[in-house]
């Protein structure tokens, strides 16, 4: 049951117990016993909400930075990442293949507020080799939502 | 001055469909739920490789059979699902949707006066082909109380020594009534003791919500005179496609073929790439979207039971078959009442057969969040008639 329970929740994570124990066939004592489980596990780590910031007043920047690191003896790239995760601006910190380790993603109000990052707190690590810093002009799909595109239901209103 | 038509054109039903279908179109706000096609998108990756097939300007006839590597991809399907295997050269035919498969696999196989048995409430080709193809439909109205399974009593009843073809169409549209392979096995029984064929319509045989689907021609016996009807319209969300196909014996093949090559020469080279695209690795996107077939049917099915509605539990396709014969009208009357008065548009059983009468075609390829409505507006208008 877990595997269709986390699929519908990703997307849909309002919905109740009682209508989920519908969708899935199964009695709520056992749904509600799920989803406490998955939790405890770490596995449900959350219920966010997604949120198309460019539509309301507040202004937001959002950069992907690529970070080259050492590694350090003992730890690897845990404890690096671990130094850039702890900032609150931070929204995810990524062990990346190829030819840079972390991929950081920050939110903050401004521009400014983002290079300030950059230089003053991330580049000053010890273990950070260099950074490349992208800056997201828009968000066209995130979280496999696409922003602002209302599907039209376009088929024949009755087929047989 | 000569009368310009064909008697047998002129005899047809127009589809009872089409007149409810009018007065939806004129309607505003109506919420439909009178689709018989899925609401999902053709996943990208078969949608891109059409489009790739386009750049490649592969823009040519196949052969008339269809693509060998289409052909060959359907033959691992069916070997993969049903451990049944057929030759790709000789045993396969890729059609203009599964439609066209059931037209020539009639015109094919009938003379003059042969008969067809075509169990109702079903699909509403089956009668009209088999006329066009100078057969005799013989109907035999399947009943709720067997949850819309044909039963060997009712199959052994219409037999003749005319008989020629049974259609079977299971999963079924509209009852959404499956065959499971015991029920199956007593039909073939019938089958080959009379010594006739089953065109198999298995359009609907990924949208299986208990167990796996289980194919007449995977019993003994039963490849030789079977015509296995199949299409990518339901399983991949590619209606607009238009392909289907046929796996049968080899001279059932090669007569359909014929009238295929001269009537459509091939069915469309873009579909046939992006097909073999979606044999090849579209089980997970098959997977997802019967995931979310299934929720709403169970959706749907606890729905009614809130409101005391009548309806047999299906497992197949994406429909329910709830029953109206508590309100002491006929299903038409019910579904023009229901689209007038709460703006929802759900089929009359009877468009599907006259046994059809007493019910009403919901259809589930809708989001949730519309299905939720839909099932607000029911559960008031069954609760005013009620009332009275």
């Amino acid at each position: 049951m877990s595997d269709e329970l986390l699929s519908i929740i990703e997307k849909n994570s309002r919905i109740g117990v009682n209508e989920l124990a519908v969708l899935l066939g199964k009695e709520e004592i056992e749904v509600a016993n799920e989803i406490a489980k998955l939790e405890s596990e770490g596995v449900i780590c959350g219920y966010h909400t997604l949120i198309n910031w460019d539509k309301t007043s507040i202004e937001k920047v959002t950069a992907l930075i690529e970070v080259k690191v050492t590694p350090q003896r003992g730890q690897g790239f845990d404890k690096i990442a671990e130094r850039i995760y702890n900032y609150p601006e931070v929204r995810a910190v990524y062990l990346i293949s190829g030819g840079y380790d972390l991929l950081v993603t920050l939110e903050e109000k401004t521009l400014k507020e983002i290079a300030g990052f950059v230089s003053d707190k991330l580049s000053t690590l010890d273990s950070v080799l260099s950074t490349a810093t992208h800056f997201v002009l828009k968000k066209y799909k995130d979280h496999g939502t696409v922003f602002d595109k209302k599907k039209e239901d376009e088929r024949e209103v009755i087929t047989p | 001055m000569t009368k310009p038509l064909s008697d047998s054109v002129k005899s047809l039903k127009p589809s009872g469909i089409r007149k409810f279908f009018d007065i939806v179109s004129e309607m505003k706000d109506a919420i439909s739920l009178g689709v018989g096609e899925p609401d999902f998108d053709t996943p990208w990756h078969i949608r891109d490789e059409g489009i790739f097939a386009l750049e490649k300007g592969k823009t040519f006839y196949t052969s008339n059979a269809g693509l060998k590597e289409l052909r060959e991809e359907i033959c691992n399907y069916v070997s993969r699902t049903q451990r049944v295997n057929y030759d790709p050269m000789h045993e396969v035919i890729v059609t203009v949707g599964g439609s066209e498969a059931i037209d020539i696999g009639l015109r094919a196989m009938c003379n003059l006066g042969d008969e067809v048995i075509i169990p109702q409430p079903s699909y509403v080709s089956y009668e009209p082909c088999a006329i066009l193809a100078g057969a005799k439909p013989v109907i035999i109205d399947l009943k709720a109380e067997n949850e819309f399974r044909l039963t060997p009593e009712e199959l052994e009843a219409a037999i003749t020594d005319k008989t020629k073809v049974l259609i079977l169409p299971f999963p079924n549209n509209p009852t959404g009534a499956i065959m499971e392979k015991g029920d199956l096995e007593k039909i073939a029984k019938i089958i080959i003791e009379n010594d006739i064929y089953v065109m198999s319509d298995e359009i609907y045989a990924e949208l299986t919500y208990k167990g796996e689907h289980v194919s007449i021609v995977s019993l003994p016996e039963m490849k030789e005179r079977t015509i296995l009807i199949n299409g990518f319209s339901k399983a991949y969300a590619m209606t607009g496609w238009r392909l289907g196909y046929a796996c049968g014996p080899e001279e059932i093949i090669k007569q359909m073929t014929k009238i295929h090559q001269f009537a459509i020469m091939c069915a469309p080279t873009t579909s046939q790439y992006a097909a073999v695209e979606a044999l090849k690795n579209g089980d997970d996107d098959v997977k997802m979207m019967r995931q979310a077939y299934n929720q709403r049917r169970r959706f749907l099915m606890n729905a009614f039971r809130e409101m005391n509605l009548d309806c047999f539990e299906p497992y197949g396709a994406f429909y329910v078959f709830p029953c109206i014969k508590e309100f002491g009208m006929t299903s038409e009357e019910f579904a023009t009442r229901f689209l007038e008065e709460e703006k929802v548009a759900a089929v009359p059983g009877t468009a599907f057969g006259n046994s059809g009468e007493g019910f009403l075609r919901i259809s589930y390829a809708y989001s949730l969040d519309n299905l939720k409505i839909a099932m607000e507006r029911l559960k008031r208008f069954v609760e005013r008639l009620r009332k009275g």
